[in-house]
């Protein structure tokens, strides 16, 4: 029952804003086209390096997936692509501003999001949304969708890990709309509902005998 | 004695059904979890992992893309010999690390922390962690391989007698707090604990109670297990549930480990093995046979022993 409560859509990988501005937070995405992956490898050699990017963005793909994926290149250059997942995104935002001027992404994917300040700092001036993985991972389902791997760039540079990798894809997701046009967070008005539950657990508890330096005990605090 | 051959090959092995066969009792119990999961977000993140369950088991490839960190778990029958000794198996698995990382593939993730070198294989200065184990008696060799996730879920804290039991709880919440929001611990989580020992030990404790233990298991120690218990309730009640969507699917299950400690100490630290709880046993006999299993039975009494000497040998 619980799955046909949440709007199910396909959206392509260059989305227009029409489409970005009808996604509502909780909304259910697959996604066809090609997505490519970068993380902070890619990000300092590009933002801070001025390394000129190896493909055409935003052409090639407007999707930008904070993943290493379960992959392996085989001697006669062949590669084994198996699973996956994302990696978690809130080390990310320092670069996201830069990285969207160049690369003309309008889709992040990726794991648990970022603050809805980030969103509305670097996001909605650039048009973009956050879309994350479901799990996590779902590792196993995110590998079904790839049609295929059509290059990958900088393996040698930053390791198969940090390498970009540009794959075509189809019925790729599960992904949870995160952050909308406006720059709302799904995760922050999660993290509302929990709070007061949260606090009420906390009951009978008390702070520890020894203090470290930099802790909260404002229950509504993120760490990240 | 018992053949380099065979235990290379059974490593390779162990490597696959860990990437990718979720064991049985954390498979049982999510899906129990699941049945009694009412909110709908978390109900949907739920229902696509057990779907993601089964797409990895029947394509053979890995339930997640981020295949953690590879480490391995040997005990020793106190009769078992081993073909080359502790060097040769130490060779074996690091080669069986590299061959299946390649082969299945799993993402090679280790790298030096500040070169950032990747060989590509998941071998590297200390990587794969090997630790060791004896049991009395038997001519075999149990090697389990766990891959743990290695970046959110796990905290250190050094408390004292008079924080008591609310100390262990409130520290527990605000693990569970920190890295539960999101759903950065990739929870619902089998959640260890490790009381006592000193700092390195604390964490090894923990570490094992998370990752050596199967869901259902409870602590010999009937005290112990009340509050194993008492921490999975409560863990369960704060709101939260997989990705920190309002819910209630947040412990799969809770073991605690304790070891002794120093006289003014109550050290404790928390681990989450998460989603994709990925850990398969082999026993391995010297005629050649293997028994694969998914409970690693590392605790036993003669780990758990508190006399001087082992005073059930034979």
């Amino acid at each position: 029952m619980a799955k046909q409560s949440l709007r199910k859509i396909r959206l392509s990988t260059n989305p227009t804003e029409d489409e970005l501005r009808a996604l509502k937070l909780g909304d259910v995405v697959y996604l066809h086209g090609s997505v490519y992956t970068a993380r902070e490898g890619v990000y300092i050699r590009v933002v801070e390096d001025k390394h000129p990017l190896p493909l055409e963005l935003p052409k090639e793909s407007a999707a930008n997936f904070h993943c290493s994926p379960a992959a392996s290149i085989n001697d006669d250059g062949s590669i084994n692509m198996g699973a996956v997942t994302a990696t978690a995104s809130f080390r990310f935002s320092k670069w996201l501003d830069d990285w969207f001027k160049v690369s003309g992404a309008k889709l992040i994917l990726g794991k648990g999001g970022m603050t809805s300040n980030d969103y509305r700092r670097d996001f909605v001036p650039n048009g973009a949304i956050y879309l994350t993985t479901v799990g996590y991972g779902t590792g196993a389902l995110l590998g079904r969708g790839v049609q295929r791997v059509r290059d990958v760039y900088w393996s040698d540079d930053l390791g198969l890990a940090q390498a970009i990798w540009l794959i075509d894809v189809e019925e790729f997701g599960p992904f949870i709309v995160e952050s909308d046009f406006e720059g709302n967070s799904l995760f922050e008005r999660e993290n509302a509902r929990v709070a007061e539950t949260l606090t009420r657990a906390y009951e009978g508890t008390r702070p520890a005998v020894l203090k470290r330096f930099g802790e909260t005990d404002d229950r509504t605090d993120e760490l990240i | 004695m018992i053949s380099l051959d065979l235990i290379e090959s059974t490593a390779n092995e162990l490597m696959r059904k860990a990437a990718v066969e979720i064991p049985c009792d954390y498979l049982t119990a999510l899906q129990q979890l699941t049945a009694e999961e009412e909110a709908s977000l978390s109900c949907f993140v739920l229902e696509t992992m057990l779907e993601n369950y089964e797409a990895a088991e029947t394509d053979g490839r890995p339930m997640c893309g981020d295949t953690g960190c590879p480490r391995w778990y040997v005990k020793f029958g106190n009769e078992s010999r081993v073909e080359g000794g502790g060097v040769g198996l130490e060779a074996a698995l690091r080669r069986a690390t590299a061959q299946a990382t390649h082969d299945i593939p799993l993402r090679p993730n280790r790298v030096h922390p500040l070169s950032r070198a990747d060989h590509n294989n998941n071998v590297g200065i200390g990587a794969p962690e090997i630790e060791y184990g004896f049991e009395p008696d038997g001519e075999w060799i149990d090697i389990t391989t766990v891959h743990k996730g290695g970046l959110f879920g796990t905290d250190y804290r050094m408390l004292f007698p008079s924080d008591g039991i609310a100390g262990i709880r409130r520290f527990f919440l605000d693990s569970l707090a920190a890295f539960g929001k999101r759903g950065l611990a990739c929870q619902p989580a089998i959640i260890g604990i490790g009381l006592g020992g000193s700092k390195d030990a604390c964490m090894v404790l923990g570490k094992r109670a998370a990752c050596l233990r199967t869901v259902g298991d409870q602590n010999p120690d009937p005290k112990i297990a009340e509050l194993e218990e008492e921490l999975k309730e409560l863990g369960n009640s704060i709101g939260m549930g997989p990705m920190g969507f309002v819910g209630k699917s947040m412990v799969v299950d809770c073991h605690i480990e304790v070891g002794y400690c120093h006289t003014g100490g109550m050290q404790m630290s928390i681990h989450a093995f998460c989603l994709s709880s990925r850990r398969a046993t082999a026993r391995l006999y010297p005629d050649g046979r293997t028994e694969y299993r998914t409970d690693p039975q590392w605790f036993t009494p003669y780990q758990r022993r508190e006399t001087v000497e082992w005073l059930n040998s034979p």
